[in-house]
C-alpha cells in the first residue's frame, strides 16, 4: 500500500506492505536506525517514539495506521550541537550505559514531561511517578536512578 | 564520595583526570540514536538467516528434509549441522579444563555448533535457511520437515546424576566432581564446633536480558579471503582465537571480528555461540553477506543462561561466636553443553570465594557439575562469586539468628583486620589488600543502624513487616597471573593489551582489547591517558572492539577492564613518556636522565627550558634534530599481565517492608558501600554500581527461569520472565572507600559486578528478617513470600 505521513518533519511516501511495523519501517526503508528493537513482546520500550505527539511503542503500529501521521523519532528531537533537554539531562546524569534502550526512554521520558506527570510539589511522589510512568520502558544497564534523575533535571528545562 | 557530592563536568571546572567525574564521550552517539550495533550494519547484497531449532529437550533427529524449502521464494540455502560437519568445522571448545577431585579431567561432551544426530535443549539450533529477504527466510524454516525421536530429558540438575546419561560416554551427566580446600580438618573443626549452622540454598537460574539481542552479520571476499563478522561480542579477539583455532570457520589472519556498539552483555555475549559461527560460514557458502538477528524468544532460549546451583552448606562457630569451619556441597547445573567458560564459573570462580570476608580457618567445598537438557549455562554478572556470596552471607546471617547475636557484630568479629593483609585463605586465594570494618563501619552509618528498631516499630503500626539484611561481599576480579591461571586449566591467558598512538599533531589513538559495552571505556581511558600526559580529553580517542585495528585482546568481563586493560595503557603511557624522554633531552642539548615530565612538559627540573607533549610528539614523526640511533615515531603498546586477582569488597545493606497480607516486598532502603581501590571516575563507577544493584535485586525479588519436567522453557518472553522495571526499584545510597589495589599501576580493583554480587543476600537476609522465617528461596515474590508467612 502507499502511505503519506512526515517522519521529523519530512514528508514521505512510501509503498510497503500494510502490515509493515513502523518500526522495521522507520530502520529499514528510511535508514532511522536510533529507534531499536528489543524484543518480540511489546514489553521492552526500546522502540518507542512519537506518534502525533504521543509516545508509542513503534513495533506495535503499522504502516496501514498511518497516513497522515506525524511521527517524530531519536533522530528528530536534536542535534549534538542543539540537543534537547532530555538529551542533555541524559548524560549530564549519566542515565545510559549502553545506550541500548535510549532512544526510547528518552521519547517516553518526554511525553512524561509534556504531559505533566511530574509536576507537584512533593519531590518523593514525583519521582515515584515518573518511575511508574517509566514502567514501560527495560534499561537492563543503569539500574533506572539516573534516568529519574535525568527526567527531574530535563523537567525544569522544558517548562 | 557520596552520590550527591560528586561534582561533574565536561573537561573544565573539577578538571578531566584521574578521579573526575567527567561525562562521558560515547553519549553524544547514543542519546542521538546514532549509535552503530550490529543490527544497524546492513552490507550490499545482504541475505537473512533463520535458524532452525529444536522443539524437544532431548531428541534424535532420524531425517531432516529440506527440498520443500529449498523450493521455496527466495531461498538461497537451507544448510544443516551435517553439511557444517562435513564442511570440515569443529566444535564449540570449552575454555576452562576442570581437573576433577580424582585428578582426572572434566569430561566435555562434544558441542557442534549445529546439531546432526541429537538435539539436547530446546532452541538447539540444528541448521539455518539463508534466504533474499527475512520473511522468504522465515517462511521456508516452517517448511523444513524433521523427524525426531524424543528421548526422556534430564531437567532438574538435582537428579540429573541419577537419570539416563544425555551424552554417551558422560556417566550419570557428571562433567566434574571438584573440590578445594581440607575436607578432613573442615569435617573436624565441624564435630567439635560449639555450634553448626545449617543451610539449604537454591541459587535460581537467571537469563541475562541485554537489551540488544545477539546479533551477526558475515561477509566473506573472494578476492582476498577475508572474512568479517560483525557480531555482538565482549571480547571480539577471543572470538576470533576460538573460531578460527578451534572451530576452523577461517583462518584467523583472514578473519576480522568486529564487535561495534554493543548493548549490555553482562558475560551473556563473551561466549562463541553456534549462530554467528553460522553466519560466517554461511557467508562464505553462499558468496554474500549474511545477517541475523536474534528475536528475543531466541536470546531466552539459546542465550547462556546463568546460577543455577543447589547448594548444602555447614557453618561452626565457636563457644565466642568465632568461626571454625564452613563446609559447602553444591551441584551446579551446567546445561545441555559446557559453554565457553561454564566449567569455571562454579569452581575457579566460586569455591575460591567462599571464605568472604573472614578469618574462617577451615573450608572445604565439593561441586558436582552435572549435565541437563536445558540450555548451557555460563557466566553471568558476577559469575561464581554471587553464587559464593549468597552461601556465606546467607548462612553468617542465619548463624547470627540462631546464635543471638547481632548480624553486624557477627560479622565484625571474624573479619580480617586491615593488619593481616596479605591475607592467604584456606581456598588458594591471597588477598592483597582491603579494609572490611571501613566500609561496614559507612554503610551501619548510612542506613543509620541504629534507628532501625524504630523504622521496625513504625511500619508494625502501619501493619508492615520490616527488616534488614546485610551482605558483606568479596570478589575477585581481573583473573590473573595468567600462568596461574593457565595451570588451573584456563586455556587462555589473561593478560591485556594496551596502545598507544601518539599522532605527529600531538593528538592520541588508544587501542584496548578490552570492550565496551556500556562500561564507558571511551572516557574512562581517555581520562588515565589525558592525565598523564596532560592533555585534552578530546584530544585523545579510544579505539576498541576490532581485530582489524587493535592488535590482541581478551575483552571485557570479571570486571577486568580498567584493573587489566587500564593498566596495560598505563605501562604504554609510561613507556611513550620515556621515549619522549629522550627525545627532549636531544632537543634541549642536555643529558637523557636528567629530563622530568610533568604537566604535559618536557624539561629539566629548575630550568625554564621545556617542550611540550606536542612539540616532542611532532619531533618523533619529523625526525629533523634527533636523537642518533633511535627509532623515529612515538608509538608504544604493552601486554599487561597482573601480578594477582584484585578483591573489591563491600557492604550491602537493604531494609525491606513486607505486607503481610499480600506478600508483596517493597525495598525502602538500599546502601552499598563499596572498595574498588582507586576510583577513576566516579559518575561511571556509581553507574555500574547502580545497575549491578538493579540485577542483584532482579535475582533476589523477581528473575527466575523455569523449565517444566518436559524441558520447555516456561519464562521465554518478558511477559514470563520478570525483568526489573522502573517502578521495582528504590534509589540507592551508595559510597565508597578506598584501599589503593596494591599489584596494578592504578590501584584499580574493578567496579562492573559487585552490585549483582552483593545484593541478593542483602535483600534475602531483609525479606527473611522481615518475616521471621529461613524458609524461603529466591525470588522472593508475593506468592511466596505470603506462603511463608502463612507457615
Ligand atoms: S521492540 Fe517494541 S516494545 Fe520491545
Ligand atoms: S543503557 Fe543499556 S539497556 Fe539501558
Amino acid at each position: 500500500m502507499k502511505v503519506s505521513f512526515t517522519v521529523n518533519g519530512t514528508p514521505r511516501a512510501l509503498d510497503v506492505p500494510a502490515n509493515t511495523l513502523l518500526v522495521d519501517l522507520l530502520r529499514q526503508h528510511l535508514d532511522l536506525t536510533g529507534t531499536h528493537v528489543g524484543c518480540d513482546t511489546s514489553q521492552c520500550g526500546a522502540c518507542t517514539v512519537h506518534l502525533d505527539g504521543r509516545a508509542v511503542k513503534s513495533c506495535t503500529v503499522l504502516a496501514g495506521q498511518l497516513e497522515g501521521a506525524v511521527v517524530t523519532t531519536i533522530e528528530g528531537i536534536g542535534t549534538p550541537a542543539r540537543l534537547h533537554p532530555m538529551q542533555e539531562a541524559f548524560r549530564a546524569c549519566h542515565a545510559l550505559q549502553c545506550g541500548f534502550c535510549t532512544p526510547g526512554m528518552i521519547m517516553a521520558a518526554i511525553e512524561l514531561v509534556e504531559y505533566g506527570a511530574i509536576d507537584g510539589s512533593d519531590p518523593a511522589a514525583v519521582r515515584r511517578r515518573v518511575r511508574e510512568g517509566l514502567e514501560g520502558n527495560l534499561c537492563r544497564c543503569t539500574g533506572y536512578q539516573n534516568i529519574v534523575d535525568a527526567v527531574m533535571q530535563a523537567a525544569g528545562k522544558m517548562r | 564520595m557520596t552520590q550527591t557530592a560528586q561534582i561533574r563536568s565536561e573537561t573544565g571546572a573539577g578538571g578531566h583526570g584521574i578521579g573526575a567525574s567527567v561525562l562521558r564521550k560515547e553519549d553524544l552517539r547514543f542519546i542521538t540514536g546514532a549509535g552503530r550495533y550490529t543490527d544497524d550494519i546492513d552490507l550490499p547484497g545482504q541475505a537473512y538467516a533463520v535458524f532452525l531449532r529444536s522443539p524437544f529437550a532431548r531428541a534424535r533427529i532420524e531425517r531432516i528434509d529440506t527440498d520443500d524449502a529449498r523450493a521455496m521464494p527466495g531461498v538461497i540455502a537451507v544448510l544443516t549441522g551435517r553439511d557444517m560437519a562435513d564442511d570440515g568445522l569443529g566444535d564449540l571448545p570449552c575454555g576452562w579444563l576442570v581437573k576433577q577431585k580424582d585428578g582426572r579431567d572434566m569430561v566435555a561432551a562434544p558441542h557442534p555448533p549445529l546439531a546432526h544426530t541429537q538435539v539436547n535443549y530446546v532452541g538447539e539450533p540444528y541448521g539455518v535457511v539463508i534466504a533474499a529477504t527475512l520473511y522468504d527466510a522465515r517462511q521456508a524454516a516452517e517448511a523444513v520437515e524433521v523427524d525426531f525421536t524424543e528421548l526422556d530429558p534430564v531437567v532438574d540438575p538435582a537428579h540429573a546424576r541419577h537419570s539416563e546419561d544425555i551424552h554417551a560416554g558422560v556417566l550419570g551427566n557428571l562433567a566434574y566432581d571438584w573440590e578445594l580446600g581440607d575436607r578432613a580438618a573442615t569435617e573436624a573443626a565441624l564435630a567439635t564446633a560449639a555450634h553448626v549452622t545449617r543451610i539449604e540454598l537454591v541459587n535460581n537460574r537467571l537469563i541475562p536480558n541485554a537489551m540488544e539481542p545477539r546479533a551477526a552479520v558475515g561477509a566473506y571476499d573472494p578476492g582476498t579471503g577475508e572474512h568479517t563478522l560483525y557480531t555482538t561480542s565482549q571480547n571480539p579477539h577471543l572470538e576470533r582465537l576460538v573460531l578460527s583455532a578451534f572451530v576452523g570457520v577461517a583462518p584467523e589472519h583472514r578473519l576480522r571480528v568486529i564487535a561495534p556498539d554493543v548493548g549490555g552483555g553482562f558475560g551473556s555475549k563473551i561466549f562463541v555461540y553456534p549462530e554467528e559461527t553460522a553466519v560466517i560460514w554461511a557467508a562464505r557458502k553462499v558468496g554474500r553477506p549474511v545477517k541475523w538477528t536474534a528475536e528475543r524468544s531466541e536470546s531466552f532460549l539459546a542465550d547462556a543462561h546463568g546460577r543455577d546451583h543447589v547448594t548444602h552448606a555447614e557453618l561452626g562457630v565457636d563457644a565466642d561466636g568465632r568461626f571454625v569451619a564452613l563446609k559447602v556441597e553444591t551441584t551446579a547445573n551446567l546445561g545441555a553443553y559446557l559453554s565457553l567458560f561454564g566449567s569455571s564459573v562454579p569452581t575457579y570462580l566460586y569455591g575460591t570465594l567462599l571464605a568472604g570476608q573472614y578469618r574462617t580457618p577451615n573450608i572445604h567445598v565439593e561441586v558436582h557439575g552435572v549435565y541437563t537438557n536445558t540450555a548451557p549455562v555460563d557466566a553471568y554478572r558476577g559469575a561464581g562469586r554471587p553464587e559464593a556470596t549468597y552461601v556465606v552471607e546467607r548462612i553468617v546471617e542465619t548463624a547470627a539468628r540462631e546464635l543471638g547475636i547481632d548480624p553486624a557484630e557477627l560479622r565484625r568479629r571474624n573479619m580480617i583486620r586491615p593488619d593481616e593483609f596479605p591475607y592467604q585463605t584456606p581456598v588458594a586465594l591471597q588477598y592483597d589488600t582491603g579494609n572490611y570494618q571501613a566500609s561496614l563501619e559507612r554503610a551501619l552509618e548510612l542506613i543509620d543502624y541504629a534507628g532501625f528498631p524504630a523504622r521496625r516499630a513504625a511500619a508494625a503500626a502501619r501493619g508492615l513487616r520490616r527488616g534488614i539484611g546485610f551482605s558483606c561481599y568479596i570478589e575477585a576480579c581481573g583473573l590473573a597471573p595468567s600462568k596461574l591461571a593457565i595451570s588451573l586449566g584456563a586455556g587462555v591467558g589473561l593478560y591485556e593489551s594496551g596502545e598507544i598512538r601518539v599522532n605527529p599533531t600531538g593528538s592520541v589513538t588508544v587501542f584496548t582489547g578490552t570492550h565496551s559495552h556500556g562500561q564507558g571505556h571511551e572516557t574512562t581511558f581517555a581520562q588515565i591517558v589525558a592525565d598523564r600526559f596532560g592533555i585534552g580529553l578530546d584530544d585523545v580517542e579510544v579505539v576498541h572492539g576490532d581485530t582489524g585495528r587493535v592488535e590482541f585482546g581478551l575483552g571485557t568481563y570479571g570486571s577486568r577492564s580498567l584493573s587489566v586493560g587500564g593498566s596495560a595503557i598505563s605501562v604504554a603511557a609510561d613507556k611513550v613518556i620515556a621515549k619522549g624522554k629522550l627525545i627532549a633531552a636531544h632537543m634541549l642539548e642536555t643529558v637523557p636522565g636528567t629530563i622530568e615530565f610533568a604537566d604535559g612538559r618536557f624539561g629539566q627540573p629548575g630550568s625554564n627550558q621545556s617542550l611540550s607533549f606536542g612539540e616532542v610528539a611532532f619531533a618523533a614523526y619529523v625526525p629533523a634534530n634527533y636523537p642518533d640511533g633511535l627509532e623515529p615515531g612515538l608509538s608504544e603498546k604493552a601486554f599487561y599481565d597482573p601480578a594477582n586477582f584484585t578483591f573489591p569488597a563491600g557492604t550491602h545493606i537493604a531494609e525491606v517492608e513486607v505486607d503481610p497480607e499480600t506478600g508483596v516486598v517493597e525495598v525502602v532502603a538500599f546502601v552499598a558501600v563499596d572498595d574498588f581501590g582507586r576510583v577513576i571516575n566516579p559518575m561511571i563507577v556509581h553507574g555500574q554500581v547502580q545497575g549491578g544493584l538493579a540485577q542483584g535485586i532482579g535475582q533476589a525479588l523477581l528473575e527466575r527461569c523455569v523449565y517444566d519436567e518436559f524441558g520447555q522453557l516456561r519464562t521465554g518472553s518478558m511477559m514470563d520472565y520478570c525483568l526489573p522495571r522502573a517502578d521495582d526499584l528504590p534509589d540507592f545510597t551508595i559510597d565508597t572507600t578506598v584501599t589503593p589495589c596494591t599489584h596494578n599501576p592504578l590501584g584499580a580493583k574493578g567496579c562492573g559486578e559487585a552490585g549483582a554480587i552483593g545484593s541478593p543476600a542483602a535483600i534475602m537476609n531483609a525479606v527473611t528478617d522481615a518475616i521471621g522465617t529461613n524458609d524461603l528461596a529466591m525470588p522472593a515474590t508475593p506468592e511466596k513470600v505470603w506462603r511463608a508467612l502463612a507457615r
